[in-house]
């Protein structure tokens, strides 16, 4: 035996839950006011990560499923040849809308939040490292994000025509970025300085590890923006608009937040969600675990090195060019855009050496809802990470296209569908539940063509000359928005819209579901999902402070070794 | 004997260990993040002259810049480490009435700096509004007033963890010193950047 521990369910059971004031709270005063403000008090001042954390999710997701409708309804505007569905004037704002919508209110802090609700507990901490610094940074991205939303309504935002709401636009952006990066310091203290006795960083589970390179990439992005919006802030609102060119200024400073690579960066907890679930879906260890460390590494860090390369991440394959010019395009072009490729690769390739092994020695694989997510959501961003590839090859064309589009909503519904394989996949940590695979087989697929469609018709477009990018002026919305319906422009925009209105009903539904197993798929059995990593030692759901005795680890799979040594 | 099996006394279990030197990772991690917030800064600030100078136009424009004042900072922030430090020295060794001293003359000198600033701006007199280099001026030197306000607000914590009860457990001192080395360091590359090499 490996383990030298304790993880002992049936002591950790008798424990408190998290939800233990809540449920006593309704119990006394079932049905009064006042248990309801005790227990929404209990949730708004909680410092347990995994309230924060489920705040953080279900704020994130209720903004994505947002966004995927503005994305529907400007689908509609494309597609409708002729006739306007939105006033002209508010289509720049409502562009922005769906981008910021996409990336800063959803992608963003979905992935955050799953990490904070579950890394300390896969590290075996009582709790995360300053709480609540990290719920006072969900606080500020919450209300910065309506601030954002707030400004683009009343026509400010990147070339925004009130002034007034400009400023409160760049104000709303730089205080969420401040909470998320409050929220990453966190997340990354807590997986450096408060792990279980044993655990050393090679023992560290893949998502944990996941999560602490999301988090310092955020940590690394986040204040850039924030140093960015002072500027803009200062020049625009106090200063003389010179140095930015104002209002139309802000899209040019800011816009590579909303796009590729920055999406990548941010979706790196996906990648460690599909990276954790191949072990346990096929009942074996991680094979070569340093080499998926430096799997998930690579995505992350060269996607952040890319943000800061934009203009060197092209390459010409033309022939009229020495071989000397070749190569100084080249080596930066693969260093940037082909590395976090390699990357997701070497994430696949070990998941399927693990797959083999697994199916070897363990047989049959434990096919779970919550891997099909991942192996879905991980697919797509694999194919967003090839389109980003693919956009910098300059003898292609594609940039300044909606490929660019394309590759980011690849990404980023393909990192929401990851992350909601994690939510399915620990959801008896967080909420006491298992999701019946039933209700969830058949939403991964909605899901999954809904991100094929909303991504691949931008793709196709890209490839057809439609333009793209974030919008900066009127002058580019009309570009944006004037399709040619002699061909497959009008086509596309409607498998687009059905795309987005997919992934919309996608988000609803899943968050329905989640409800609705709160009364009828309850559990209080410790591992039903048959995790390797401590956290499925402790009961379910986790207790406040997460594990009545901390434990300590002699392995990287602990609950594996409890579960699967003697039958191997 | 009785064939009864022996009782087992059973020890209550011990409390969990605290988290190693979390203050001073999460120092670390928050200045790594300070650090892309000031880096960043900077390197629009180096981009925006470059603009301005290969246009023609002298930047900055037509201001003083009083250098005694901003090498005085410079002095003093660098000073406020070697106080943070005596600090982190003094409470390893139980010493409260010298850890009071080196985080009070550490205060001191966090509000010198401050107020140094702000006497660098009352003497250059940069108008925010007339020209571009006003709102990047007090944009860039706004950051790091606020950067030393939060190390003002840094020292006063620490001498109340550390004074009241906490001397020995140095997590909190060297987390503060390694903030002003940060925050140091920091001010070091706006100095150079902003008002030596302009």
């Amino acid at each position: 035996m490996t383990t030298e521990t304790v993880l002992d369910p049936s002591h950790a059971a008798a424990e408190p839950t998290h939800d233990a004031p809540s449920a006593s709270a309704d119990g006394a005063a079932s049905g009064s006011i006042s248990a309801f403000f005790i227990g929404a008090a209990d949730w708004v001042t909680s410092p347990d990560h995994k309230k924060i954390g489920r705040l953080y999710a279900g704020f994130g997701l209720l903004v994505l499923a947002a966004a995927a409708v503005v994305a529907t309804l400007l689908g509609l505007e494309r597609a409708d040849d002729g006739t306007a569905l939105l006033e002209a004037g508010a289509l720049l704002q409502v562009f922005q809308v769906y981008r910021v919508g996409l990336i800063v209110g959803g992608l963003v802090p979905l992935a955050l939040g799953l990490a904070l609700a579950v890394a300390p507990l896969q590290v075996g901490a009582r709790q995360a490292a300053f709480p609540r610094v990290a719920l006072v940074g969900f606080y500020f991205w919450l209300a910065g994000l309506t601030f954002t939303i707030v400004a683009l309504g009343r026509n400010g935002g990147i070339g925004g025509g009130d002034a007034t709401g400009v400023d409160l636009f760049l104000a709303g952006l730089g205080l969420a970025a401040l909470g998320l990066a409050a929220t990453a310091t966190s997340v990354a203290t807590t997986v450096l300085t408060a792990r279980a006795p044993g655990m050393t960083m090679r023992r560290v589970p893949l998502f944990a590890w996941s999560a602490l390179i999301g988090s310092l990439g955020l940590l690394l992005v986040l204040p850039v923006v924030f140093g960015t919006v002072i500027y803009l802030f200062v020049d625009h609102r106090l200063g003389a608009s010179q140095n930015f060119r104002g209002a139309p200024g802000i899209g040019a400073w800011l816009g590579w937040l909303l796009t590729v690579p920055a999406a990548i960066a941010f979706a790196v907890p996906a990648v460690g969600v599909a990276a954790e679930l191949f072990p346990v879906t096929f009942r074996a260890r991680q094979q070569l675990r340093g080499v998926a460390f430096a799997g998930i590494s690579l995505v992350g860090v060269a996607a952040l090195a890319a943000m800061t390369q934009q203009t060197a991440i092209e390459v010409s394959l033309s022939t009229d060019q020495t071989f000397g010019e070749f190569v100084d395009g080249a080596v930066p072009f693969l260093l940037f855009a082909g590395l976090p490729l390699l990357g997701l690769l070497i994430v696949f390739a070990l998941g399927g050496l693990t797959a083999q092994t697994g199916i070897g020695t363990a047989g049959k694989p434990n096919l779970s809802p919550a891997f099909l997510f991942a192996f879905i959501g991980a697919g797509l961003v694999m194919l967003g990470l090839v389109a980003n590839f693919l956009q910098g090859i300059t003898n292609l064309e594609l940039l300044g296209t909606a490929f660019e589009e394309g590759a980011t909503l690849l990404v980023a519904y393909g990192a929401l569908l990851a992350l909601l394989g994690g939510l399915v996949f620990w959801a008896p940590k967080l909420w006491g539940v298992v999701v019946p695979p039933l209700h969830v087989v058949p939403l991964a697929l909605l899901g999954a063509a809904g991100a094929a469609l909303a991504g691949g018709s931008a793709i196709v477009g890209g490839v057809l000359d439609q333009p793209g990018g974030v919008p900066t002026d009127d002058a580019a919305v009309a570009r944006l928005l004037s399709l040619d319906f002699s061909d497959a422009g009008s086509l596309l925009a409607v498998l687009g819209l059905i795309g987005h209105a997919a992934i919309a009903l996608t988000v609803v539904a899943f968050a329905a579901l989640l409800l609705k197993v709160r009364t009828s798929g309850v559990t209080d059995e410790p591992n039903p999902g048959k995790g390797h990593t401590i956290e499925w030692g402790t009961a379910s759901p986790a207790p406040a402070d997460n594990y009545p005795h901390v434990p300590t680890v002699a392995s990287a799979e602990p609950a594996f070794d409890l579960s699967y040594e003697g039958t191997l | 004997m009785s064939g009864a099996a022996p009782a087992v006394l059973e020890l209550p279990s011990v409390a969990p260990a605290a988290p190693k030197r979390q203050l001073f990772v999460g120092t670390a991690v928050a200045c790594l993040g300070g650090s892309a917030l000031v880096g960043g800064m900077l390197a629009i600030w180096a981009l925006l002259r470059e603009r301005a100078v290969s246009g023609g136009a002298r930047f900055p424009l037509d201001y003083i810049i009083h250098e005694v004042a901003t090498n005085v900072m410079l002095m003093t922030i660098w000073s406020i480490c070697l106080f943070a430090q005596w600090a982190v020295y003094a409470g390893t060794r139980g010493d409260r009435s010298h850890t009071a001293l080196a985080l009070g003359v550490g205060g001191v000198l966090a509000v010198a700096f401050l107020n140094a600033q702000a006497f660098t701006w009352s003497q250059m007199g940069v108008v925010l509004a007339d020209d571009g280099y006003g709102a990047l001026f007090y944009a860039m030197t706004g950051t790091i007033f606020v950067i030393g306000a939060i190390g003002l607000l840094y020292s006063v914590v620490a001498a109340f963890r550390a004074l009241s009860g906490r001397l020995t457990d140095t997590d909190v001192l060297t987390a503060h010193a390694l903030y002003w080395y940060w925050a140091a360091a920091a001010y070091t590359a706006i100095w150079f950047l902003v008002y030596v090499t302009k």
